[in-house]
């Protein structure tokens, strides 16, 4: 069956269609960018030194509940990224989904954010009653 | 070149360019993890919410319990290192190495989830419940007296944000050793996973809080029985990478719970 596509959507299409090998280049997308087992391994030490970090400091606690939470999140973000960038390979992804990613889900947090917490801490000013 | 030649399969150059430069499965698990991280982002927040608000916090986590959390961490840690290594032999074609890497994978899971549900029998043990819902669930609480029986009857958000968010995570983690096993096993895994479920409802006592929960596998051996009966085949380097992803999130996750709801509420004696 014939299909007709707006102009606009035909030229992107063959534009697409000409570049050469997309099929191949599609099945071989998988996680091959890097090949250097070496740098997991790094990453893994890395993972288990920033926990032992944590704990110390969950035992020390020399520093007061917000500080605390504050050095905390900011350990688990460093985590994070590492897992996120070498063991989900995001990092050698294209930049388009590196961004959108990262960038949408980041802004449903902070929007998030705006609408717990300041709710929380009136509750915690007013009293509750 | 006509429109219908050109989604005919085979033909050099008749597929489009993949948008994000990777092929279609990958970015479905990509959106999938996106929105289940604000599934877990609402959780993590509502258990931040209600720790600003109630004042003071408890902090009923001793030595012994952040002790085994921590070792928890450690095997989610280890097993997202098991998963790569898994990822690397499968794309140079080693079957074998792929499934035992994928198996010492589904080690370290099963060994997180054993470690936490022995913690939550711990804790309930000891007074921590959800007053209603335990008793609905037919869980036996062997003391009503004592500090964590204090804070289920004073402070019920928090034994609920802590049930609820670990119960989530726990969920997580048991589909995400399933996934593994049927990529790992195929249809072979389903008599592995229909023993696990009939001795759990077996032996898991009716006083404990996973003799109801238990079930859940037998679902799971339901639904992956009708995910193998329409689709058989052999999991390719691709299927394989979205698994990891899949389980590298499961590991990401912990990485938050872990100090907002253990480290921040440790009991230094």
């Amino acid at each position: 069956m014939e299909v007709k596509f707006p102009t606009f959507f035909r030229k992107e299409r063959e534009r697409r269609m000409g570049q050469p090998n997309l099929r191949e280049r599609e099945m071989h997308d998988t996680a091959t960018h890097d090949d250097s087992k070496g740098q997991y391994f790094w990453v893994w030490g890395a993972l288990l030194v920033l926990t032992a970090i944590e704990v110390v400091l969950g035992y020390k606690q020399i520093f007061t509940p917000v500080r605390m939470l504050e050095v905390l999140m900011i350990l688990s973000v460093i985590k994070s990224a590492l897992i996120i960038g070498y063991f989900m390979h995001l990092k050698f992804e294209t930049a388009l989904m590196r961004w959108l990613l990262v960038i949408s889900v980041t802004a449903c947090f902070i929007i998030m954010y705006f609408f717990f917490f300041p709710d929380a801490g009136r509750i915690n000013t007013l009293g509750v009653h | 070149m006509s429109d219908a030649a050109a989604v005919q399969h085979g033909l050099p150059g008749a597929y489009e360019a993949p948008l994000f430069g990777a092929y279609s499965k990958k970015v479905g698990m990509w959106l999938f993890l996106a929105s289940d991280s604000l599934t877990f982002g609402a959780l993590l927040f509502a258990f931040s919410y209600n720790r600003i608000y109630t004042v003071p916090w408890p902090t009923p986590f001793h030595a012994e319990s952040i002790a085994n959390a921590t070792i928890m961490t450690a095997c989610l840690l280890s097993s997202s290192l098991t998963m790569v290594l898994g990822v690397f032999a499968v794309q140079r074609g080693d079957r074998a190495w792929t499934r035992n890497w994928l198996l010492a994978t589904m080690a370290f899971g099963t060994a997180f989830i054993v470690l936490h549900g022995m913690e939550w029998s711990k804790l309930i043990g000891e007074g921590l419940t959800i007053p209603g819902f335990m008793t609905a669930l037919g869980v036996s609480q062997p003391t009503t007296t004592g500090e964590l029986a204090d804070i289920s009857k004073n402070v019920p958000q928090f034994s609920q944000a802590f049930f609820g968010l670990t119960a989530m995570h726990m969920l997580h983690v048991t589909i995400g050793v399933i996934y593994l096993g049927i990529m790992a096993f195929r249809k072979w895994f389903l008599p592995v996973l229909a023993v696990i479920w009939i001795a759990g409802a077996f032996l898991i006592p009716a006083g404990n809080v996973f003799h109801w929960p238990v079930h859940a596998l037998g679902v799971a051996l339901l639904v992956s029985a009708v995910i193998l009966f329409l689709k058989p085949k052999v999991y390719d380097a691709q299927d394989i990478e979205i698994c990891g992803l899949y389980w590298h999130f499961v590991d990401l996750v912990w990485m938050f719970i872990f100090p907002l709801v253990y480290l921040m509420s440790t009991k230094v004696s």
